[in-house]
């Protein structure tokens, strides 16, 4: 066996240096011992961490890029479900790139900010003290404490013009922070859908946040009180026609018959912690603190145009 | 030599289907066995990870098994165990990351896995690598068959699917079955795998157990104990 051969060669080579010569004959020693000695227990422990922790880290860095690439291609596959533009049959990466586009935006200003926003890691940015803000602890309603400056939103372009925007969102349910997408249409209002990718919700009850029947609940309703609907502080944007964020999850199934009931989806049953936590991470990022400003931006730039 | 090898090979590898299996005979690995088993095809990865830890995990311990000082034996097969339990997991992700992302922590309890364990400690600290290696295939297949017994199971009733093929046309698609959620839910499979237990101890008197003590009533005569 050629495959011998080479090895035994390595091991003659290997004999030549008097550190291989010492530590071969530790190792007999070591393994001639009695089994309860001191010294071998040790010896024994220390080898086997040392070939465990080598084999673990060879695997972990040799899968690393596949994994990446794993898990660019799941975020890509969330955004364009959210988008609506995922069928069984969709070429992910080709539709992505087709009809995405990935902005940086300046939460305080909602203005678009200079920058690579595909490369950006807006989760990551969160945690880097240069690139965030702490959050006041009295309008911190989704209890995130930590948000990055700068958030990253898709923008879904259909003939060159803007079809839907997707917001990223994130904050508190019952065990875990709730990732998640929200996409409105143009005009910033109204809602296309939602969608959680990352999070650790009762299964069966909270964990519904993923059924699609219930998402398809959020289809068409309305971010912000419209004027002519009585909110109660009404254009404190200083814009005509949209109030503040209304949206969110009521107990029970909504009556679409009373007034409101656009700005209402159905509760999760048997989750009240989840809604509650779903209804105040749907407000945070649709407030002044979040995306507010920016889609204020969106409706004026779309308006003049108009 | 090799007939003997042979022998044993073929009894540590049947034996625990029916006659000695993880779960219906020792009861065993029940949580991963509720947890994964509401669809075929978590449980058909599942069994397969669990299968090959057992094997790897078991063919290590017994190739080194002669110079484990029994004072850190356990430390010693747990972290083997956990070194290859988190390769799978890295495996899972890189190459089923779908799958990886409903199995969660699973994958990882792993290693707490009594049936992983107890192969460890009862077979591969007495035997050579190969058999210790083929009785890791062996159990690892007693696993997989019941999970993927229960799964059948619990995926054709609760949600009408077959590895997500529809075989009952549902309700709400304007068909006849109303799935039964219970079947979603891991209690379901407590019921299905008690049942199971029974059904094989039925077919199989030698595994009932005999009753250890009698529960002596006061004022009703006599009643079996069973546990």
């Amino acid at each position: 066996m050629p495959k011998c051969e080479k090895l035994n060669k390595v091991c003659e080579k290997l004999e030549q240096y008097p550190q291989y010569r010492k530590f071969k004959a530790y190792c007999e020693k070591i393994l001639g011992l009695s089994n309860n000695s001191l010294e071998k227990t040790i010896a024994i422990a220390v080898a086997l961490c040392l070939v465990c922790a080598v084999f673990v880290s060879i695997a972990a860095v040799a899968l690393k890029p596949m994994q990446v690439t794993n898990k660019e291609l799941d975020m890509k596959k969330n955004i364009l479900d959210v988008a609506g533009l995922l069928q069984a049959d969709t070429d992910i990466e080709k539709a992505f790139a087709e009809k995405i586009e990935s902005k940086l935006v300046n939460l305080e200003t909602g203005e678009y900010a200079e920058g690579n926003a595909d490369a950006y890691d807006q989760r990551k940015a969160a945690k880097d003290p240069a690139q965030n803000v702490l959050i006041l602890k009295d309008k911190d309603i989704a209890h995130i404490r930590i948000k990055a400056k700068l958030a990253k939103v898709y923008l879904v372009k259909e003939g060159g013009a803007t079809k839907s925007i997707i917001l990223p969102i994130n904050g508190y349910g019952l065990w875990s922070t709730l990732y998640g997408f929200l996409s409105v249409e143009a005009d910033g209002q109204t809602v296309q859908s939602i969608n959680f990718y990352d999070q650790a919700e009762t299964p069966g009850l909270g964990g519904e946040v993923v059924n699609p029947n219930w998402r398809a609940l959020w289809k068409g309703k309305k971010v912000y009180a419209e004027t002519e609907q009585a909110s109660s502080e009404k254009g404190s944007l200083g814009e005509a026609g949209v109030g503040e964020p209304a949206l969110g999850l009521i107990k029970g199934t909504v009556d679409s018959s009373k007034a409101g009931s656009q700005y209402q989806v159905d509760g999760l049953a048997g989750a009240t912690l989840t809604s509650t936590g779903v209804t105040n991470l749907v407000r945070y990022w649709t407030s002044k603190e979040g995306f507010a400003p920016y889609l204020a931006k969106v409706r004026t730039v779309k308006g003049a145009k108009s | 030599m090799s007939e003997l090898l042979n022998d044993e090979t073929k009894k540590v590898l049947v034996e625990p289907l029916v006659e000695n299996n993880p779960i219906t005979l020792q009861v065993l690995g029940i949580c991963s066995a509720l947890a994964v088993t509401s669809q075929m095809s978590t449980s058909l990865i599942m069994a397969l990870a669990l299968t090959m830890v057992t094997a790897c995990s078991s063919a290590a311990i017994s190739s080194i098994r002669n110079h484990i000082p029994s004072s850190i034996r356990i430390i010693v097969q747990m972290t083997i165990i956990a070194s290859l339990v988190i390769v799978v997991d890295q495996l899972l992700k890189a190459f089923a990351y779908d799958v990886s992302k409903q199995l969660s922590v699973f994958v990882g309890l792993i290693i707490t896995n009594c049936i992983v364990m107890g192969r460890a400690e009862a077979y591969a600290m007495k035997n050579p690598p190969l058999e210790s290696f083929m009785d890791g295939i062996g159990n690892g297949l007693g696993y997989s068959l019941i999970l993927i017994f229960v799964a059948f199971f619990r995926e054709v009733f609760g949600s009408g699917k077959l590895l997500g093929m529809e075989v009952f046309h549902l309700t709400k698609d304007g068909g006849w079955y109303d799935p039964n959620g219970l079947m979603l839910l891991p209690p379901s499979a407590f019921f299905i795998i008690g049942l199971l237990i029974w059904v094989v101890r039925e077919w199989k008197p030698k595994q009932q157990e005999t009753v250890e003590f009698k529960i002596m009533s006061i004022s009703h005569g006599e009643q079996g104990g069973h546990h």
